[in-house]
């Protein structure tokens, strides 16, 4: 395999003219190559995104919690205080405030309008937590809160953290899996055209088989027709792909997820392996179909 | 050289050669003769490897072709060169770069001179850059036995290489093969033309051997 690899990268004029040009198959291999590129730009910028988006999601959520408090307005105040004390003698609590109105408000902003009356609504008060490394013992503090502050719901986010990363985790699977699939489907494709090709040129291996080519030989004159056709193809469609991506809108917090679609950093290296990877496929897929049909010749 | 001992084959349809038992010696000129269908080409594909023999055992420079690998079919061929009636060239590429295919997919590097030589040798100097299909019949034949020849093959083998020429035509490739001969190559031809093995009967000493009933025997002296 390392020889072929070698006899590929070396230019042999009279080994490459031995095969006549196809025009088919060449525009078929250029376009598969250049359209599953493109593809596969886009499923990479996807799967990374999802990636990113994973760990933004449970970075953001994690280390925090929120207890809840529903009571009478007239003991509400006397409930916070209670948990406020009962969190300040928790291990593993870095810090702990109550949210006042205007807070509320503002959270509650996006979904009602900013002419909430928060003052004329029985709200239960919000107490954020910060967690300490490491963190407190759940199940103990909603122990201690039920005793000492009945009506203390404790939220650490975990219902809502748990399948957002999930999905994005998924997100970033589905991108690998349609990564791989067009790697699998580059190779059918290719497959087909260099079995059209070899079925079209079966005289042109039988003239080479009679002055005594090995099987070797024959199979490099398609082998790296195929593969360089691949590999421009591919080229072509993953610069077209990465213009698509750096064209696309810049992130913003409002739609982190849409508009965030695009490569950073170091990223942006990633697409270019893209076209020898395609070449890489092109060179196994064409060294298997060419092999394949020379087995059934003398 | 090459060597049939009680070779058979079986194209599955029945068995087309049997117990045929023949000694290719070096600088030996050989003619192939019977009727169509008798099994000259098949005789010929055995002798270069292109089939295995269903029966009885081929050996080709010493070694039995039965056990000869892909690799060893195509250095096997090298040394010897092979013309068709249908001559098979590469259409899209000129007759110079035809005649020196042998050399190109071994890697040697062809020699302009000599090639040169080789094309006014037999007679096709000026059509170098040609495309095969441009040539005529006799054009066509000739390149195929330039081909044959450029790797100075120890055996060449001719099925059937005046089948499509005129009769002068045919006396001028019958005259380079017995040049060939001369320069000590082995050389067998597949035909049914009775007047060309006349006359080159009348040039060297060759042996006529005539495929009935499935083997191969000596051709009587009316020949």
């Amino acid at each position: 395999m390392k020889n072929a690899f070698t006899a590929l990268l070396s230019a042999d004029r009279q080994a490459d003219r031995v095969v006549p040009p196809s025009g088919f198959t060449a525009q078929l291999t250029l376009f598969t190559a250049g359209a599953m590129a493109f593809l596969a730009v886009f499923a990479l910028a996807l799967s990374l995104a999802s990636g990113r988006l994973a760990e933004r999601w449970a970075s953001a959520l994690a280390g925090t919690a929120t207890i809840r408090i529903s009571a009478p307005p007239e003991q509400m105040d006397t409930q916070v205080a209670i948990v406020l004390s009962v969190l300040s003698t928790t291990p593993g609590i870095a810090s702990a405030r109550a949210m006042d109105a205007a807070e509320q408000r503002a959270l509650l902003e996006p979904w009602f309008g900013p002419d909430l009356p928060v003052d004329a609504l029985p709200l239960p008060r919000l107490i954020e937590i910060t967690e300490a490394s490491p963190g407190y013992d759940g199940t103990g503090l909603r122990q201690r809160l039920a005793a000492e502050a009945p009506g203390a719901v404790l939220d650490d986010h975990t219902r809502w953290r748990r399948p957002m990363a999930q999905a994005a985790e998924r997100l970033r699977l589905l991108g690998l899996l349609s990564l791989l699939l067009i790697a699998g489907a580059t190779g059918a494709m290719i497959t087909l055209a260099a079995n059209s090709a070899l079925a079209a040129n079966l005289s042109v291996i039988r003239v080479l088989r009679l002055v005594g080519a090995k099987d070797t030989y024959i199979v490099r004159a398609f082998v790296r027709r195929f593969t360089l056709r691949a590999l421009a193809g591919a080229s072509v469609g993953t610069v077209l792909a990465m213009i698509g991506v750096a064209l696309l809108p810049r992130a913003d917090e409002a739609g982190a997820f849409l508009t965030g679609l695009g490569f950073q950093g170091a990223g942006w290296l990633l697409p270019l392996l893209l076209p020898p990877l395609a070449a890489i496929v092109a060179f196994a897929a064409t060294r298997f179909a060419a092999f394949r049909t020379l087995k059934g010749l003398t | 050289m090459i060597l049939f001992e009680n070779v058979g084959y079986n194209y599955g349809g029945g068995e087309l050669l049997s117990d045929v038992a023949l000694r290719l010696a070096p600088g030996s000129f050989h003619f192939l003769t019977g009727p169509s269908g008798a099994g000259k080409t098949t005789f010929l594909k055995l002798a270069y490897a292109e089939l295995r023999p269903t029966a009885g055992q081929v050996t080709l420079f010493g070694r039995d072709a039965r056990r000869l690998t892909r690799d060893d079919v195509a250095l096997t061929r090298r040394r010897i060169g092979v013309v068709h009636q249908d001559c098979q060239f590469l259409d899209h590429l000129p007759l110079a770069t035809n005649v020196t295919l042998p050399l190109t997919v071994c890697g040697k590097p062809g020699n302009a001179q000599d090639l040169t030589s080789l094309l006014d040798w037999v007679g096709l100097g000026k059509l170098a850059d040609a495309l095969p299909p441009s040539l005529s019949g006799g054009e066509r034949q000739r390149a195929a036995l330039a081909r044959a020849v450029i790797m100075d093959p120890d055996v060449i083998l001719a099925d059937e290489p005046t089948g499509n020429l005129d009769w002068e035509m045919s006396l001028r490739l019958l005259t380079l093969l017995v040049e060939l001969n001369r320069m000590g190559k082995t050389i067998l031809v597949a035909t049914h033309d009775m007047n060309l093995i006349r006359q080159a009967k009348s040039q060297l000493a060759a042996r006529v051997l005539r495929i009935a009933n499935r083997r191969v025997q000596l051709a009587g002296a009316d020949l």
